[in-house]
């Protein structure tokens, strides 16, 4: 059995004629969306190859200072997708919750499971850090997206429930009581379904890479068991950061809504 | 109870000085318009003034704490806002809001009886018309027993006959209670038959 496949430039380009040809087909169908594909099939690799040799350049000069820039570069860059991936108009108090959700999350995250479950040494090991962190720090960041969304469209349109538990005497936190627990279960939906169809409906990414670069199949599952309780973890950490501290962003000191 | 100086609200409301009294039935009246909510939720706290000062019971508003305030003087909104459940569940919530232990059947029993709805205790509350859950909303303010009921339009969804009876039942019971109604009202009925102190407010000249 071959250990893994190195792929030659012929095969690589074979991975490209299939797409060219389904941009045929896309493009025969009158459907106009060969432009996109092109364009984001190129992107996709430029982005690729550098990342592989940033990755390759560090991997090779193991220091913490890389490994801590490049998760702070990989949150920076998932908290502004956040922010331009909502529709909706966000207010300065929200984009800090976020950014404040994330970071928190993802580093308590991370640290525990770099350090206790992985046991990773040195601690700042890039081989192992960049890409648990990464798997977190994406799935966080689709999971804060919905939570975002489901809590502020919440809060619009049952802001007539939340002013009428107002004037009976709750607390901000009991009003949006039922708008907060929406928000936290649109966020942990995604999460919760993968795992679900982990194994059966899909192989996972972190498997089936491990796989095809010759790793048994039982050493992928414990990794990626473990990964996926990592990642589990991380995003209902980081969602119920935000969902706590969001729904204070929509009332002032004196329990009054804003919107 | 009240006493209100130079208060502002955007330009919705202008009042140079207005005293509520404690115990009695106010009602407050005027054109659609004029500002008669905005003064309701500005009793409640809901909303601040631009400027001037709130008092209650001789304390500004803003020396409050916001929800205890909320638990004293208690809003009930024009249009019922109904939570999702049965109409008991719909009747008890207040008590979950405001952190008070629930109360016995026999207490409900006499809530709805005032407010004369007489409707199964475990119908899901969404199926309820407009004027029973009007009354429904009532019965729960009716249930908590605040210091100050803040009504408004209380009766605007239930027919002449019907608002003039639930009304006089509900003044009976704020009055056996030794409570303050502060009502906002179009019926000349209801000011007629229950008022004790009137305030008028004028449209505000644009």
């Amino acid at each position: 059995m071959q250990a893994n496949i190195d792929l030659s430039i012929w095969q690589m380009t074979a991975a490209y004629i299939f797409i060219l040809v389904l941009i045929v087909i896309v493009r025969f169908k009158g459907i106009p969306r060969e432009k996109e594909i092109l364009i984001s099939s190129l992107r996709m690799t430029i982005q690729l190859v550098l990342v592989g040799y940033i990755l390759a350049f560090v991997f090779e000069h193991s220091h913490p200072v890389y490994t801590l820039g490049i998760i702070t570069i990989m949150l920076i860059f998932a908290i502004n997708n956040i922010f331009n991936r909502t529709i909706l108009q966000l207010s300065s108090e929200i984009k800090k919750v976020i950014a404040l959700s994330m970071t928190l999350g993802i580093l308590a995250s991370i640290a525990y499971f770099v350090l206790i479950v992985l046991q990773v040494y040195p601690w700042y090991e890039p081989r192992y850090i960049i890409p648990i962190a990464g798997m977190i720090i994406g799935n966080s960041m689709t999971g804060i997206s919905l939570g975002v969304k489901t809590l502020v469209e919440g809060m619009t349109t049952n802001k007539q429930l939340v002013e009428a538990a107002l004037i009976l005497g709750a607390s901000p936190k009991m009003a949006s009581e039922q708008v907060v627990k929406s928000a936290f279960d649109a966020a942990m939906m995604p999460t919760i379904n993968s795992m679900v169809g982990m194994g059966i409906v899909f192989l996972p990414g972190m498997m089936t890479g491990q796989i095809l670069g010759g790793a048994s199949p039982v050493i992928a599952i414990e990794y990626q068991i473990a990964v996926m309780l990592g990642i589990v973890g991380s995003v209902s950490l980081t969602v119920l950061l935000f969902v706590q501290l969001g729904y204070k962003t929509f009332f002032n000191s004196r329990s009054q809504i804003k919107l | 109870m009240y006493t209100l100086r130079g208060v502002k609200y955007k330009s919705i409301l202008n009042i140079d000085q207005l005293e509520i009294p404690k115990e009695r039935i106010t009602c407050i009246i005027g054109e659609s318009g004029s500002g008669k909510t905005t003064l309701l939720k500005l009793l409640n706290h809901l909303i601040s003034p631009d400027e001037g000062q709130i008092l209650f019971q001789n304390r500004p508003l803003s020396q409050w704490d916001p929800i205890v305030l909320r638990r004293k003087v208690m809003m009930l909104s024009q249009s019922p806002v109904i939570f999702e459940g049965s109409v008991r569940d719909n009747l008890l919530i207040g008590f979950k809001f405001c952190e008070k232990p629930q109360v016995g059947d026999a207490k409900i029993q006499e809530a709805i009886k005032i407010v004369q709805l007489n409707k199964d205790m475990s119908l899901n509350a969404s199926f309820l018309s407009g004027g029973e859950k009007q009354r429904l909303a009532m019965a729960r303010v009716l249930l908590l027993e605040p210091n100050v009921f803040l009504l408004d339009e209380p009766s605007s969804a239930l027919d002449e006959e019907t608002a003039q009876s639930v009304m006089e039942q509900m003044v009976k019971e704020v009055k056996r209670l030794k409570k303050t109604m502060i009502m906002v009202t179009h019926s000349k009925a209801l000011v007629q038959g229950f008022a004790e102190h009137i305030i008028e407010i004028k449209k505000a000249m644009q």
